[in-house]
């Protein structure tokens, strides 16, 4: 009988340190699909970010490099200026992409670095237990933002996808989402794509993906995926917002 | 470029990186080492090296920690409030092991300061700077000439031992001008291979760059076997110049600019006494061993440094109560002279008590 | 007739497979795997399309599925 799906190759045989239902464990998975459907294993590097996603560098069997916290885009460039034949991604979750690493994003972006960045959108902050993130949408309850997030003082949330389309060289900018097969179908299209800029050296990509926290929203991971269709989906809109295609 | 030239002491530092074989800068423009990038953003494409002028000096820092990581010779420079934003990645770099070579062109401080030398990051660089159990390898040029040697060596260190090394100038050795000799540079046969780095896992297994050790012991262990790299690091590399120490009664101590002017009243000599000069030219490893043998000799010390008198820690822990420790200091961006510096060795020569 | 082959090693007991199985061909069990959880388990393969639905939604490829002719089968 012959396989129709297997395990990734690139995913290690490790059980993740990851919640029920969390959305770094379906992402990882489409990273490594997309690597071995790509056959690049062996000139990938991948950034490890500073959040639940911190060992991440357990989980893939391709060269890694950790990064301080927001500076991965940084880093990703020094590695990717270094060894331009190498496929390299970056890894960032919403603290480290929109609140402490808002300049390296941009910049990395601006100067169209060869490089992908998965963005993981799960408008909280899991690994330090449920504070508010940029992306947290109004009114929302989190640690930190215990009346709701208002935006007279918290401001509104961050709309990462939308904001780096801006930039000229920035080749591939989209959302998608985590929470159901056919978004999750269209995310792993994404990745790939995004892959394929890299390798056709036409410049930046980011993939933003929306993301369940069931932790710290306090939901069974099922409901967490509906609360993305019914309402995450709202504040954050899916779509291709750049495409060097288009 | 002809062999003997006259430049400044930045463009000298910047073109010892790349004969030693640097390809790699990431900077950001500050007063007073805008030289420097401004050199490197010409030079690297001629040598086909990556310049970029990033975002942010913390940006800088963590280009270099990418490149490093990817097994290349890579730089940064910055002068004191920009040398503060990189102390997160060097702190990673030091627990990650990477090779890089970082300067500081001081200027005066806390805080934005002045664009005047100073050597008020002193203990900043000695003491690692950033969090944690490390060491950086310090290296103080006071020429010109050791603006080019000491950059060269620098990757060599860095290199050898698999840690960042920080080259620790001033504004005045940073804008001066003096002629230097250009030596062919030779790398170092027994440099230990890059057998860690980042180039894409092909026929070989994965390789990880991390500084994060969560499980219990692991972090230890770790600290441990870089403890015993500077321990090593004590032994081995410690460099300083000498001038009349042997017959002094008073050892001036000083290093970068300070040293000059020191150099200048050794050698005019004062009144009460003999003066020599001790200079150290590794501020981390410090030649306290050195120090203390002198000290043992029966001289006394004067520390002549531009900061409220860091160094003259040092110096005080290396004569273990031995020996008398002066200081002659200028603070704030202010500069040291030879007529203050050759009163306070005076009064120190003629005195029974330390100052 | 696909086969579902699903590794109590992996699954965590998130239930995203049994929500998007069209074919109630999986069911989480009423017995303790060793992580502590209760996993999914197959409970009708006979109703299996191999449409992948599980293994597209497993956030932890615990899933594997067995297609007796693969080319007519899209991910």
């Amino acid at each position: 009988m012959a396989r129709t799906y297997t395990r990734p190759v690139v995913l290690e045989d490790a059980v993740t340190h990851y919640c029920p239902g969390c959305g770094h464990g379906i992402a990882h998975r489409l990273i490594a699909e997309a690597i071995d459907e790509l056959g690049i294993a062996e000139r990938t590097i991948g950034m490890a970010p500073v959040g639940c996603a911190v060992i991440a560098y357990d989980y893939f069997n391709i060269d890694m490099s950790e990064a301080p916290h927001g500076r991965t885009p940084a880093v990703a460039t020094g590695i990717k200026r270094a060894r331009p034949d190498c496929v390299v991604f970056s890894y960032q979750g919403d603290g480290d992409l929109a609140a402490i690493g808002t300049a390296e994003i941009i910049h990395a972006a601006n100067r169209g670095e060869n490089i992908c960045v998965f963005f993981v959108n799960n408008a909280v902050y899991g690994m330090t237990g449920g504070q508010m993130a940029p992306t947290t949408p109004v009114a929302a309850k989190t640690t930190t933002s215990p009346y709701g997030r208002n935006p007279e003082n918290e401001g509104f949330p961050i709309k990462v996808a939308e904001l780096l389309a801006n930039f000229d060289r920035v080749a591939y900018s989209t959302r998608v989402a985590l929470s159901s097969p056919r978004n999750v179908r269209a995310a792993a299209r994404a990745v790939k794509r995004a892959f394929l800029t890299q390798i056709e050296r036409r410049g930046f990509s980011i993939v933003e993906m929306l993301s369940p926290c069931p932790t710290y929203w306090h939901m069974a991971p099922e409901n967490a995926l509906k609360h993305i269709d019914e309402s995450f989906i709202k504040v954050f809109p899916l779509g291709v917002y750049k495409d060097w295609d288009k | 470029m002809p062999e003997r030239i006259l430049m400044t002491g930045n463009e000298a530092m910047a073109e010892g990186a790349i004969r030693a074989g640097c390809r790699y800068y990431y900077g950001y423009p500050i007063t007073p080492q805008n030289e420097v990038p401004e050199y490197m953003s010409r030079r690297m494409r001629e040598v086909g090296g990556v310049f970029i002028q990033s975002e942010s000096e913390l940006a800088a820092i963590n280009m270099v920690m990418g490149s490093a990581a990817a097994g290349m010779r890579a730089m940064t420079s910055s002068s004191s409030p920009g040398i503060s934003l990189k102390m997160e990645g060097i702190s990673y770099m030091a627990g990650m092991e990477l090779p890089a070579v970082i300067a500081n062109v001081q200027r005066g401080g806390p805080g934005l300061g002045d664009i005047g030398a100073s050597q008020a990051d002193y203990w900043q660089a000695t003491r690692g700077g950033g969090h944690g159990d490390y060491h950086l390898i310090v290296l103080a040029p006071a020429s010109v000439q050791e603006m080019a040697d000491l950059a060269t060596l620098a990757f060599d260190l860095a290199d050898r031992y698999r840690t960042p090394v920080m080259i620790l100038a001033d504004a005045q050795i940073g804008q001066m001008m003096e002629p230097l000799v250009w030596k062919v540079y030779k790398r170092p046969a027994d440099l230990p291979p890059k057998d860690w780095a980042l180039t894409g896992a092909k026929g070989r297994p994965k390789r990880i760059i991390r500084s994060f050790f969560l499980h219990p012991g692991q972090l230890e262990k770790h600290n441990l076997r870089l403890q015993e790299k500077f321990a090593l690091i004590r032994q081995k590399e410690v460099r300083f110049e000498e001038i009349s120490v042997e017959d002094a009664d008073l050892v001036i101590v000083a290093y970068g600019s300070a040293a000059r002017a020191a150099k200048g009243l050794v050698e005019r000599g004062v009144d009460a006494g003999k003066v020599g000069l001790l200079r150290p030219i590794t501020l981390w490893p410090f030649p306290q061993e050195r120090i203390r043998r002198l000290a043992g000799m029966g001289k006394d010390f004067l520390v002549v440094e531009m900061s409220a008198g860091q160094m003259a820690d040092d110096v005080r822990l290396a004569v273990e109560g031995k020996a008398r420790v002066g200081l002659y200091n200028r603070i704030g961006g202010a500069v040291v002279t030879i007529e203050e510096m050759a009163g306070k060795a005076d009064r120190m020569l003629s005195a029974s008590q330390g100052v | 007739m696909p086969r579902i082959i699903i590794d109590d090693k992996y699954c965590k007991g998130c239930r995203l497979c049994v929500v998007f199985c069209p074919k109630g061909a999986i069911a989480m069990s009423p017995r303790l795997s060793a992580r502590g959880v209760n996993p999914a388990e197959v409970v009708n393969e006979d109703a299996c399309s191999a449409c992948l639905n599980c293994v597209v939604m497993c956030p932890d490829a615990a899933i594997e599925i067995l297609a007796d002719e693969p080319e007519k089968v899209k991910r």
